[in-house]
């Protein structure tokens, strides 16, 4: 159907004999918005909307954060998670697991990842106003599906990682990289408009929030 | 078995079932009341929503007024990413080249994301036809598709049923799909969430083709952006082999820094939330992440003819929020089957007779089904004036066959406020007959008698009391 | 200051009180008022209706008569909008209506911004007492932006006890001919506003529009509800002196 290209751009080109020839096809973005709201501490507020949200956090400094890799794989009873090859192994330095091991070059199959407890990764950008955490599939982020069948996700966000709003967010971002926002556990408000947490993806999203002096 | 909007009849009868309805109206007075609230709160949250709103329209308008050059651009560069795009000028070539992509990938099962653009061209139907079946996988989709229902709203398209009867759904027909739905299954909506992920669980890990729309995609880095909240969209955006995209051309952005208006925008303006729990972007192939088969299928199917009305255009900016039904008190009281389309409320009722043509008595109905009240308006995050656009549709339908009672009444009232002269003589014939008028009127006035009375003709006019006045004194 | 009274054909032919009360209203503040006698209708129902043709016939009508006035009041909010919303779409650009109406529709008013923002008072010295719902209309809250000013005025009134009608951003079902095209859903609307006027218990419903008057007070009339109706100009019309001459159960009939 190699004519349906010129018939749309024909029919879209006739339908827009209005536009003025000279109209500049480049647009300059005005950008009269905010760039942040000041909602306040972007740490803070990062936190009261992740758990607005029902995310799990806990904010531990950086000398902390292999005990609380430990002690949240402990209380979820996890014996197997999946790890992504990039994830730093002092991450999981306390804990004895069994990890998964995940990557492009050496991917689980979606059956194996329905098989494990969790998946431990890190972030790329976390957005405070609105409790965003932004993954871009980085070696310590994984492929998609790494955070997505596993019924835990254990997401390490640094201070440093964490913009008050979303434009900050976008501009970070690479746009030729795979990105998954995530904002709490799945949810759905089909019945009734009844907030239910937890649909496909991982039912729990709990975070580690590394912040303080180190 | 997908059930069709074909043959609905005009909007003022499919209405009146509607409001008699008592079940449906409560559903939707408490759905509609629910999510409007809450999006006042998300929206009001941010002191910079009219710069936002005014931004995204104005991006949303630049692209249409050079949509050539940024579908152009689209191709390019999904193609560089590693994607594939196909273009489709109606409904037909759409559901042809979406059937010769699957056939292609061998399989006869795919999953599918929830999606307008594939609604509208019934595409489930034509897959159907081909042997292919496609499952939905979003929760109100399932239901819908499990009750062989049609969709009533553009964001919870079962808005219209309630828990007890979603329950009997899943009862009866989740076994024919697939998992069957577990014994002793309450209507409690977790219990209903938790059925449909262990009815969808093993399709997700299995299907190896996807079919999905795309709520944007970006012209210069070639980036198709999905929001959602359940995880259904990730599952098929990332497990399968193969994905397919239909997308209508006027999901276009520029650039991918244009997103930074449109994530604050959407999820506010649709769930009331400050973000949706799960967005996908994507450009092309990830090389060993998610489908390593991209199709774009770029569909206009009527859409260049909106374009080409220089007053309906502004229609092309909608984002598909449904906020517009949320506020709209019409859509309140009827619900979205009455509108007899897959474009419900009042973006419906602009965009359907523009999409489709207003041959039908149907579709001429539509542009009616407001009382211009402007809500829509109000709320809309990319400032669709959707009753200047009612207006301006009116003025297309009133062309159009029938409506002799009408033109006689318009001809009638413009003879009469033709001059002052004319209209003192029909107010002195009114007051003549002041005082005989019955509480019940016959013909076409009793659509205003039956509820409402009429108020009383008053003895003289004002320009009468006026006249008087000033020969007094 | 001298002011155009355009009376709306709706408030001429059916509801001359309205208009009476506009005029004793302006004049006891101290103003003239003026009533061109080749008015007839802004061309709101033709226009919203779809039949644009006579809708701007009636425009060029409306322009002429009121050509050169200082202010024009409209005791209604909907054919104030039609006229400096829509009046402006009507003309091609460049049109000598067009031209016309771009010098007019600036000075053209609904009674509640003519007496706020042009003539800077929100004490009438009106006196009304009794318990009044207040229901802002679409077109007054949206189209014209009335914001308080009705209630700024209602307010002021000595004896009036001012509440205001559930859910006001919501539409009462009247919307022109919508009324007759779509009645059930209209009715339904209006049913709906009839209650939640009823129950905030006031006496009085008042509206800056007698066509949502005539739609509601029809629904409430229909109901025996005991809710009587009225526009903003009677209420602020309304003294000592006048207060006393109508007894309160023959006043302003039901519409």
């Amino acid at each position: 159907m190699s004519g349906s290209r010129e018939r749309v751009l024909g029919r879209v080109r006739a339908a827009l004999e209005d536009v003025p020839a000279d109209e500049p096809a480049e647009r300059v973005p005005s950008r009269t918005y905010a760039r942040s709201h000041g909602a306040g501490p972007a740490l803070e507020v990062l936190v009261d909307r992740l758990e607005e949200y029902r995310a799990l956090v806990h904010r531990v400094r950086p000398e902390e954060l292999a005990g609380q890799v430990a002690a949240v794989l402990e209380r979820r009873g996890a014996r197997r998670v999946v790890v992504p090859s990039g994830v730093p192994g002092a991450w999981l330095a306390e804990t004895d697991v069994e990890r998964v091991p995940d990557s492009r070059q050496d991917p689980r199959s979606p059956g194996e990842l329905d098989a494990v407890d969790g998946a431990v990764t890190g972030c790329a950008v976390a957005v405070a106003e609105t409790g965003t955490i932004v993954l871009d599939g980085s070696p310590d982020q994984g492929r998609r599906s790494v955070t997505l069948i596993p019924d835990h996700h254990l997401c390490v966000v640094r201070a440093d990682q964490v913009v008050d709003a979303v434009p900050e967010a976008v501009r970070l971002l690479e746009p030729t990289r795979p990105l998954t926002w995530i904002s709490g556990p799945s949810a759905t408000s089909d019945i009734e408009l009844d907030r239910v947490e937890g649909v496909h993806g991982p039912r729990t999203l709990e975070v580690l929030l590394v912040a303080g002096n180190g | 078995m997908s059930a069709t909007f074909l043959g609905m009849p005009p909007f003022p009868e499919a209405a009146r079932a509607a409001v008699e309805d008592s079940q449906l109206r409560h559903n939707l007075h408490k759905a509609t009341h629910t999510i409007r609230d809450k999006r006042g709160q998300a929206v009001g949250e941010l002191d910079d929503w009219a710069e936002l709103r005014s931004e995204g329209a104005a991006i949303k308008e630049h692209t249409l007024r050079h949509l050539d050059r940024y579908l152009e651009q689209v191709e390019e560069s999904v193609q560089r990413a590693g994607g594939t795009v196909h273009w489709a000028s109606d409904a037909a070539e759409a559901n042809a080249i979406v059937t010769r992509l699957v056939h292609g990938t061998g399989q006869s099962d795919v999953v599918k994301v929830k999606s307008m653009a594939t609604q509208e061209i019934e595409l489930n139907r034509a897959l159907e036809q081909a042997g292919i079946t496609a499952y939905e996988t979003d929760l109100a989709e399932l239901i819908v598709q499990l009750g062989q229902d049609l969709p009533s709203h553009i964001l919870v398209p079962a808005i219209h049923l309630g828990r007890a009867r979603i329950r009997e759904i899943f009862l009866e027909h989740m076994a024919r799909w697939g998992v069957p739905a577990p014994q002793g299954l309450t209507d409690d909506p977790r219990a209903l969430a938790e059925a449909a992920r262990v009815h969808l669980r093993e399709r997700f890990l299995n299907t190896r083709t996807a079919i999905s729309g795309a709520n944007f995609v970006v012209a210069d880095s070639g980036t198709t952006v999905v929001l959602e909240s359940e995880g259904n969209g990730r599952m098929c955006l990332t497990l399968p082999e193969t994905l397919i995209s239909v997308v209508g051309i006027e999901k276009i952005v520029p650039t991918f820094d244009d997103l930074e208006v449109f994530m604050q925008l959407l999820p506010r303006s649709s769930t009331g939330e400050r973000m949706n729990p799960y967005t996908s972007m994507w450009s092309g192939v990830a090389p060993g992440d998610g489908p390593q088969e991209f199709h774009l299928v770029l569909l206009d199917n009527g859409r260049t003819d909106v374009l080409a009305d220089t007053v309906g255009r502004q229609a092309l900016r909608c984002i598909r929020c449904s906020a517009c039904l949320n506020a709209c008190p019409v859509y309140e009281r009827t619900g979205g089957h009455a509108y007899g389309s897959v474009y419900p409320g009042p973006i419906g009722a602009i965009l359907t007779p523009q999409l489709q043509g207003m041959s039908s008595e149907t579709d001429r109905s539509l542009p009616y089904a407001s009382s211009l009240c402007g809500a829509c308006y109000e709320v809309c995050p990319v400032a669709i004036d959707i009753p200047e656009v009612l207006v301006h549709l009116r003025e297309q339908a009133v062309e159009g066959p029938g409506r002799t009672g009408e033109k006689a009444m318009m001809a009638g009232a413009e003879a009469a406020l033709s001059s002052p002269a004319a209209l003192e003589a029909a107010q002195r014939a009114a007051s003549a007959v002041r005082g005989a008028v019955p509480r019940h009127l016959p013909g076409a006035a009793s659509a205003w008698t039956d509820t409402r009375s009429v108020p009383e003709i008053p003895e003289e006019s004002f320009r009468r009391w006026w006249k008087k006045r000033g020969e007094e004194r | 200051m001298r002011i155009a009274l355009f009376i709306t054909c709706v408030n001429d032919t059916l509801f001359p009180d309205t208009g009476r009360a506009v005029v004793e209203l302006l004049e006891r503040l101290g103003h003239e008022v003026v009533f061109p006698q080749g008015q007839t209708c802004c061309g709101q129902m033709h226009y919203n209706t779809g039949y644009r043709r006579p809708a701007t016939k009636l425009a060029v009508r409306f322009v002429q008569t009121f050509d050169g006035a200082d202010a024009v009041v409209v005791p209604s909010a909907s054919c104030a909008a039609m006229i400096r919303e829509h009046y402006p779409r009507l003309g091609r650009s460049g049109s000598r209506l067009s031209r016309k109406v771009a010098a007019l529709a600036p000075r053209v008013y609904d009674l509640t911004e003519l007496l706020v923002d042009v003539l800077g008072v929100t004490d009438v010295d009106a006196y009304y007492p009794h318990r009044v719902a207040y229901h802002p209309t679409c077109h007054g809250l949206r189209m014209l932006g009335l914001g308080d000013r009705p209630y700024r005025l209602l307010r002021a009134v000595r004896g009036l006890d001012l509440v205001e009608v559930g859910r006001p951003e919501e539409c009462c079902g009247f919307g022109g001919t919508f009324a007759l095209k779509n009645s059930d859903v209209s009715t339904a609307m209006g049913a709906d506003k009839a209650r939640q006027a009823v129950d905030t218990g006031a006496e009085v419903l008042c509206m800056v529009d007698n066509s949502c008057l005539m739609h509601v007070g029809g629904i409430l009339q229909r109901q025996r509800s005991g809710v009587r109706v009225a526009h903003i100009a009677e209420i602020l019309a309304r003294t000592e002196t006048s207060e006393a001459a109508v007894s309160p159960t023959t006043e302003e009939a039901d519409r």
